[in-house]
């Protein structure tokens, strides 16, 4: 059993963030990269919106430059999952070990129930780690949609990555779903091989930025399908048709079309990856991790329970004294990569200031 | 390409059907990767590790989708990280996304039984 006085639960930029600040202040951080190492933007081509870069940067190559940095001073990195918690008494517990019958990718992803069964029979070993202070970035992971063929197609047609996937589909037909930055991101990408790139929305308007959109909008490859749903993905060995269903605006009349597709790309969103820590903390009823600060009611009712001579005391802490968050598992709003790093930064600042405050 | 080189073996179109026609019952495992993927990037480490955990039991070896399309296509592959694993020359498992160390290893572990 290992004794740490920060664990860092994630390696996104708001995990690597709070790893720099907290390595910094000599407190000798872990981060708990998980095999997942480097989060959403390993999944991602160019990042333009990020402050130091004009001309853009890979995002596998920013994470890299940020683990980089983060162990340049002194930051640990442990390559493992963090599979199950104990934040009822301080030391606060945390397990890495992870029955045979579950892979770590599948255990961020199991329905909480199954869950549950899971991390009692974890809970039942000795913990791998004692720890003062945690800081959770878990961050998030694509949701599915669980149409008929979804997962009978994946790797055969669906992907989860567009850019990774994208040149496997020179001069094909294939379909977008969703609405937002990465669903712009990932038209974008097979713009660049695809013969035709259709998108579809269940809204009649992006909520992506305005400079994706238009990119997008103006695409001569690019076919929007406003107001519609994918309801099933066909095929023998590898998909060649899906079926969508159209609302009408005005009437709102549904409208089924069975159309020709060698590929689907989800991009529907993301849910926090937040599982482990039920019972541990409060989550609210999407997933997201409430802090004294979560732009939230139940998050301004939280912060106002914390005020210390006007001020919010340890805003990024969660229910749990001694227990952070930072980053899309708490984000409700905003989840850019700038935001994520901004909130590692303040959990690192808030638990510096909580240890030192709390410790004998 | 040499045994004595350590770590997972670079393999193109002329030395991919070779090698897992001649490793017999040795189980030859298959990353096929780019160099832009970075799921890809997460699973390389892990392969590397089994390279040298599995030296002499199985072949590990990686092939670049971008530098050998013929071979990515032959057998399919629309997606990557895709990992496979072939014995007695015949595919034997074939694994899309990144599916993390245990099933990394428990793919190996499953063919050299």
């Amino acid at each position: 059993m290992k004794k740490i006085k920060v664990a860092i639960i994630g390696s996104g930029p708001a995990g690597y963030t709070a790893g720099i600040y907290a390595a910094r202040a000599k407190l000798k951080p872990t981060i708990f990269a998980g095999e997942e190492i480097g989060g959403q933007l390993m999944f991602t081509t160019e990042v333009e919106n990020f402050p130091g870069f004009p001309k853009a940067i890979r995002g596998p190559v920013l994470m890299d430059r940020m683990r980089e940095q983060a162990e340049h001073f002194g930051a640990e990195l442990e390559p493992h999952f963090i599979t199950a918690v104990d934040f009822s008494h301080q030391p606060f517990r945390l397990w890495t070990q992870l029955p045979s019958s579950v892979s770590a990718p599948e255990l961020i992803r199991l329905k909480q129930t199954d869950y549950s069964v899971l991390a009692k029979q974890i809970k039942q070993q000795p913990a791998d780690y004692l720890v003062d202070s945690v800081i959770i970035a878990t961050g998030a992971v694509p949701i599915r949609l669980h149409v008929p063929g979804e997962d009978k197609f994946m790797g055969r047609g669906v992907s989860v990555c567009a850019v990774c996937d994208a040149a496997f589909f020179k001069d094909k037909n294939v379909y977008v779903i969703g609405g937002g930055d990465s669903a712009m991101e990932d038209t974008l990408a097979l713009t660049k091989f695809a013969r035709q790139v259709n998108v579809v929305h269940r809204r009649a308007n992006f909520r992506a930025s305005k400079i994706m959109c238009e990119r997008v909008l103006h695409h001569p490859k690019v076919k929007i399908f406003w107001n519609s749903q994918l309801t099933e993905i066909m095929g023998e060995t590898v998909v060649n048709k899906i079926r969508i269903v159209t609302k009408d605006e005005k009437t709102d009349q549904l409208k089924e079309r069975v159309l020709d597709a060698d590929g689907v790309f989800l991009a529907i969103g993301h849910r926090p990856v937040s599982g482990i820590f039920t019972n541990e903390i409060q989550i609210d009823d999407h997933g997201y991790i409430l802090t004294r600060k979560s732009l939230s009611a139940a998050g301004l009712q939280l912060g106002l329970t914390a005020v210390d001579k006007g001020v919010i005391a340890y805003p990024s802490m969660t229910t749990s004294a001694g227990v952070f968050a930072a980053g899309d598992v708490v984000d409700v709003r905003y989840k850019q990569a700038i935001t994520a790093a901004a909130q590692g930064c303040e959990a690192a600042l808030d638990v510096e200031r909580w240890l030192e405050n709390n410790q004998s | 390409m040499s045994s004595d080189i350590k770590g997972a073996v670079h393999l193109d179109s002329a030395s991919f059907q070779k090698t897992i026609e001649s490793a017999g019952d040795k189980p030859v495992m298959v990353d096929f990767f780019a160099e832009w993927c970075g799921p890809c990037k997460m699973a390389a480490p892990i392969i590397e590790d089994l390279a040298h955990k599995y030296e002499g039991k199985a072949i590990i070896a990686k092939l670049n989708v971008d530098e050998n399309q013929n071979i990515a296509a032959l057998y399919g592959v629309m997606s990557i990280p895709t990992v496979m694993v072939f014995k007695n020359g015949k595919l034997a498992n074939r694994q899309i996304g990144f599916i993390g160390q245990e099933g990394y290893e428990k793919m190996i572990t499953d063919a050299l039984e």
